[in-house]
């Protein structure tokens, strides 16, 4: 923050008097909208007294993110404004541009979609408490936090906001070992990774004199540094924290174990938005910050990717538990994001926003489905269990095709043109290499959604007369919206691109 | 993208206001939601909803064929529509004589194979899946646009993947897994391919615009520009949109071989895209080392399945090659000619070899697809007039006659509940307008002269011995082939004494023969009359030689060149084909 930041320069010879930073707190306010509902959600439920309040909690809970949204759009109109633009606020350690602003509307959304989940199987598991949405609204307001932060101390901080309400999410199955287990290993190697990333942070300070991402672009710009050896034992530490955030490989370890311990509904969380803060994380310090130092971290990117492109997918076909596949598939699917990033362009940044936006709607509503496919005790997830789905339930198991269709990136979907524009990045930055590296780990992880498929469709029910499964509400509506992003924004991605475009990261001065 | 004036190039046939291509790749889809709509109470509705969008898509490409104009070498009916702008990315559809034929056959077949097959359960997805393919396969033969026909291209795979794995034969989880993967492994090289490939223009042409820049620059010296130079100026110093149009990448030939040594390392980037085209290609046509997918997908589809993988999906490989390989990539596709037709060869003899070998009768008409299509890639690499021609009416009859195999085989099957050979006797004698009509479909496979198969067949080595003579040589070796194990099969499967199980085998019905009438007639007038196909294929065929002459080495044998011949060559080559092959045929036949 500015505070460390001016111990760097020598003192003045007469002290002025000190200023306090700049507040805007409009720019602050999707956050605020964030925490304050927690908070209300927090004291109402110690004066509900109703168990059937969960409805109320959920409903409350969408409300909160559609009112994170709607807090964006003037933001947003603020930033597009060719007079205002991006800026900065709290002292410099906020940044508001269309990147942030993208982010955080991912992360709402992705709020609102686990809580339609999380509803249901509360009731189903007897779980009902308020603790689940509240946590979720944390970790959100974490994740936002992290995307808007103009400052490694402040990225810490969300990261820490956004982690450790998810360690408590994935432990939140109180009857089940697996979920204690879950929740015991992601916080011991989260710590572990947050670890590593503050003594990076340490290590930057040490090479820069500032953990403001300002003033190390600044310093970068203005400095020949001959001796970077901090800096860059620094940056390799904080990947590797954030590469633990966003389960690139070889920092994925925890994922499946987590994946498919941790109660489903909170995966789908964990999946969409605690990923896509991550890489909001990730692009912030690596795309804006070190700019300068791309030759280095590019070729580190570029092996991290293909890593986790491969691992993701050959580990996933080779899994029979369909949350441990798709843990893995969502391994594959960050190392996309990795290609995107890896070209360090504002393309390769639009192309990583357009797939996380497309990616959260596709994982969310495939855990969705998985939720459902659980069933009573949260057990039934081995591809066994989704044998001959299409006979006895050919909605679900028809979205659920869509969503895994989509996930191998079948055209007319969202995940084509995620993978497309990802694609155009690496090729227009001249990572040709990469993109063909990145598809043929797409072929290999189509096999494992395919596998699915011929569960679901060419295969018999094992067992006969298995209670038809009933589709709550709630879930119903967040699947409806899944599909049909997937589905529209798979023949007019325009919108969305464009959006996506609109939202280059910046990193402006305070004003 | 500039679609006003790619428009005013070629917009002089298109019938304005009715956009017919797009309503062709439109009906079948809203068949397909059409099907789905079908209330379950009412699942006898299905079947007639499905063949009624069939059929109607049908009419749609025979007037399609009847308002085209002979003799023109360009695009008709050609629609320009953006699509995603950012990226110049366009629904951009149109036919010429190349495409037109398939885009017939593939609306034709599919009514064809809609009512000569039944599911055996589920028909709502059953046709459902089955109008989205006939969807996406009219998609990609009117693409005008890159990014548009790969996603055509693609679309594909889903419902044939359910076809095979849901309605298909013991294996068919396994054929239809290996069908997916193989033809996405091929078509990955592709998508980065056609990426690359915008890039690369759209750097060409900033190139371009600078060099013209600085040249006005350099001419003023200095002076004040006159308005319109500096209007020219401005407009050079624009940005330069993406564009994935297929005709404007090409006629522009921004992407040049420029590469002279034979070595990967120093290839050019034409070759690299023109190898992740074909890889995408050679997979779906397919030829050999790659075409394992190809018997398993054919034995284990649904009758239907296999009509349209064989009469329709397997030509999009061929089409692909020659409008994406050839017209894109001339230089290179020159470069690589060698090594294809070599592949087409080998493919013909290998597929012949291995056809014999079959005891199943579907899995050897499969393989027979191979060899078949050997031909296809010979011709197509040839270049020359009568080899392109020969491919591609040879496209329309393996269509044609294998389509019709398939059914027959299909009918043998429901009937006998086996495919296998050996189980098969004597059914000539108690069915003997069946064996009649086997017969016919047969010989017009084994490239009788009189039926379609010769023409093309004919044509092809005609063509391809003008420019790879000995290839030719190898290839008409296979023809002899194809009669040996058609001809063999044929008498295995109904000659010799009815055995017990065979003598239940029932004849033709009346609605079977109505469903393979139509194809009937096509072999037998395709084989007597090619003119109508040939004369609108001819002006489209001669325009992309001429392309590939003007941006390559490539020089047209003198024989084959088209101005040195009398203009009804061909029909009248066709006429003489027939004294000169007979011998040939007649020795085959024996």
């Amino acid at each position: 923050m500015a505070v460390f930041g001016s111990l760097s320069q020598p003192l003045p010879a007469d002290p002025t008097p000190v200023e306090t930073p700049s507040v805007d707190w409009a720019a602050a306010a999707p956050l605020l909208v964030l925490v304050g509902g927690a908070l209300v959600l927090m004291l109402w439920s110690s004066f509900v007294r109703s168990r059937r309040a969960t409805h109320l909690y959920t409903a409350f809970t969408c409300l909160v993110a559609v009112g994170a949204i709607g807090a964006v759009v003037p933001l947003w109109r603020e930033v597009q404004d060719a007079d205002r633009g991006p800026f900065s606020t709290f002292g410099g350690a906020v940044g508001v541009d269309g990147f942030s602003l993208f982010m955080t509307v991912v992360i709402a959304v992705a709020v609102a979609l686990a809580a339609l989940f999380i509803d249901d199987y509360l009731r189903r598991e007897q779980l009902e408490s308020v603790e689940p949405f509240v946590l979720v609204l944390l970790s959100a307001a974490g994740g936002v936090i992290m995307s808007q932060a103009n400052d490694l101390i402040v990225l810490f901080l969300g990261l820490e906001i956004l982690s450790i309400a998810v360690y408590v999410l994935a432990a939140s199955h109180r009857r089940r070992v697996t979920s204690q287990e879950a929740g015991v290993k992601y916080f011991v190697l989260g710590a572990f990774s947050s670890a590593f990333f503050l003594y990076g942070i340490a290590l930057v300070y040490g090479g820069t004199g500032t953990t403001n991402l300002i003033e190390i672009l600044e310093y970068f710009s203005t400095t020949v540094v001959t001796d970077d050896g901090l800096v860059l034992a620094g940056l390799a530490l904080m990947l590797v924290g954030l590469g633990f955030k966003v389960a690139a490989v070889p920092f994925h370890f925890w994922t499946p174990d987590v994946y498919q311990g941790s109660p489903t509904p909170m995966v789908t969380w964990m999946a969409s938005g605690v990923k896509a803060a991550g890489f909001a994380g990730l692009i912030r310090v690596l795309v804006l910050a070190f700019d300068a130092y791309a030759v280095d971290w590019q070729p580190i990117v570029f092996a991290l990717a293909v890593a986790t492109l491969f691992v993701g997918a050959v580990l996933a076909v080779v899994q029979t538990d369909v949350k441990r596949m798709m843990a893995y598939s969502s391994i594959n699917h960050a190392g996309f994001v990795l290609v995107g990033v890896q070209a360090a362009t504002d393309q390769g940044v639009e192309a990583a926003l357009f797939y996380l936006a497309a990616y959260t709607f596709l994982i969310a509503g495939t855990f969705g489905v998985i939720t459902l496919v659980g069933r009573r005790g949260d057990g039934h997830h081995r591809l066994d269990d989704y044998r001959g789905l299409a006979r006895t339930q050919p909605g679900l198991a028809l979205v659920l095709t869509l969503f895994l269709l989509a996930q191998a990136g079948v055209p007319l979907t969202s995940g084509f043109f995620a993978k497309f524009y990802v694609i155009v990045a690496a090729v227009d930055a001249g990572s040709t290499v990469l993109a063909v590296v990145a598809m043929l780990s797409s072929v290999i992880s189509a096999y494992l959604y395919l596998r699915i498929t011929v569960s679901l469709y060419m295969s018999d029910p094992t067992e006969e007369g298995a209670p038809r499964l009933r589709v709550p509400v709630a879930a119903g509506i967040a699947l409806a919206l899944c599909v049909a992003v997937t589905l529209v924004a798979g023949v007019w991605p325009g919108s969305i691109a464009e959006t996506a475009r609109d939202a280059v990261p910046v990193l402006a001065a305070v004003g | 993208m500039i679609p006003g004036l790619l428009a005013s190039q070629n917009a002089g046939h298109s019938a304005p206001g009715f956009d017919v291509l797009t309503a062709l790749v439109l009906v079948p889809a809203v068949g397909a939601l059409l099907v789905v709509l079908v209330p379950r109470a009412r699942a006898e509705l299905l079947r007639g909803v499905a063949v009624l969008a069939a059929a109607a898509t049908g009419a749609l490409a025979l007037w399609l064929l009847a308002a085209f104009e002979v003799g023109e070498a360009g695009y008709q009916f050609e629609t320009n529509r953006e699509w995603i702008s950012d990226f110049g990315i366009a629904w951009h559809v149109g036919v010429d004589g190349i495409s037109l034929f398939l885009v017939v056959l593939t609306a034709l077949l599919f009514p064809i194979a809609i009512l000569g097959a039944t599911p055996a359960h589920d028909p709502k997805p059953y046709y459902a899946w089955l109008l989205l393919l006939e969807a996406g396969c009219l998609g990609v033969f009117v693409a005008l646009d890159l990014f548009m026909f790969f996603v055509m291209f693609e679309i594909v795979l889903v419902p044939m993947y359910f076809l095979i794995g849901g309605w298909g034969y013991g294996n068919r989880v396994y054929a239809a897994l290996k069908f997916f993967l193989f033809t996405m492994f091929g078509s990955i090289f592709m998508l980065v391919g056609i990426v690359a490939t915008a890039f690369l223009h759209r750097d060409a042409v900033e190139d371009a615009n600078r060099a013209e820049r600085q040249e006005i620059l350099a001419e003023l010296e200095g002076e004040e520009p006159t308005p319109a130079e500096e209007a020219r100026i401005a407009e050079l110093e624009a940005d330069v949109p993406l564009t994935f149009d297929v005709v404007e990448i090409a006629e522009s030939r921004t992407i040049v071989d420029d590469s002279e040594s034979a070595n990967p390392v120093d290839w050019s980037a034409a070759r690299w895209l023109f190898l992740a085209f074909a890889i995408a290609f050679a997979v779906k046509v397919p030829l050999f080392p790659v075409h394992t997918w190809l018997p398993d997908a054919h034995t284990e589809a649904p009758t239907a399945g296999s009509v349209i993988l064989a009469g329709v999906l397997l030509k999009l490989g061929t089409y692909g090659l020659l409008r994406f390989g050839l017209y894109l990539f001339p230089d290179a596709a020159n470069f690589f000619a060698p090594t294809l037709v070599t592949l087409g060869v080998i493919g013909i003899i290998y597929g012949a070899i291995v056809a014999a070998m079959q005891r199943d009768l579907k899995r050897l008409v499969a393989y027979s697809s191979v060899a078949h299509l050997g031909f296809i890639v010979l011709g197509t690499f040839a270049i020359t007039s009568q080899g392109l021609q020969g491919g591609l009416l040879q496209n329309i009859n393996h269509g044609l006659s294998t389509g019709a195999l398939f059914l027959l085989v299909g009918m043998i099957s429901d009937r006998r509940h086996t495919r296998e050979i050996a189980a098969l006797r004597g059914l000539q004698k108690v069915a003997p307008v069946f064996a009649a009509v086997f017969t016919v479909v047969m010989l017009s496979s084994i490239g009788l002269p009189g039926l379609n198969g010769f023409v093309g067949e004919f044509l092809v080595l005609v063509g391809s011995f003008l420019t790879r003579r000995w290839w030719a040589v190898v290839a008409a070796a296979g023809v002899i082939l194809a009669a040996l194990y058609l001809l063999w099969a044929y008498q295995r499967v109904f000659h010799g004494e009815v055995d017990e199980d065979n003598r239940g085998f029932a004849e033709l019905t009346w609605r079977e023969g109505a469903v393979l009438a139509p194809l009937l007639a096509l072999i037998v007038f395709l084989g007597v009359y090619p003119k109508p196909v040939l004369e609108r294929m001819q002006p489209a065929v001669d325009r992309l030689i001429e392309h590939v002459e003007g941006n390559s080495d490539f020089v047209s044998p003198e024989v084959g060149r088209r101005g040195e011949q009398p203009a009804d060559e061909d029909d009248a080559g066709g006429a003489e084909a027939a004294d000169a092959g007979a011998d040939e045929h007649a020795e085959a036949g024996k």
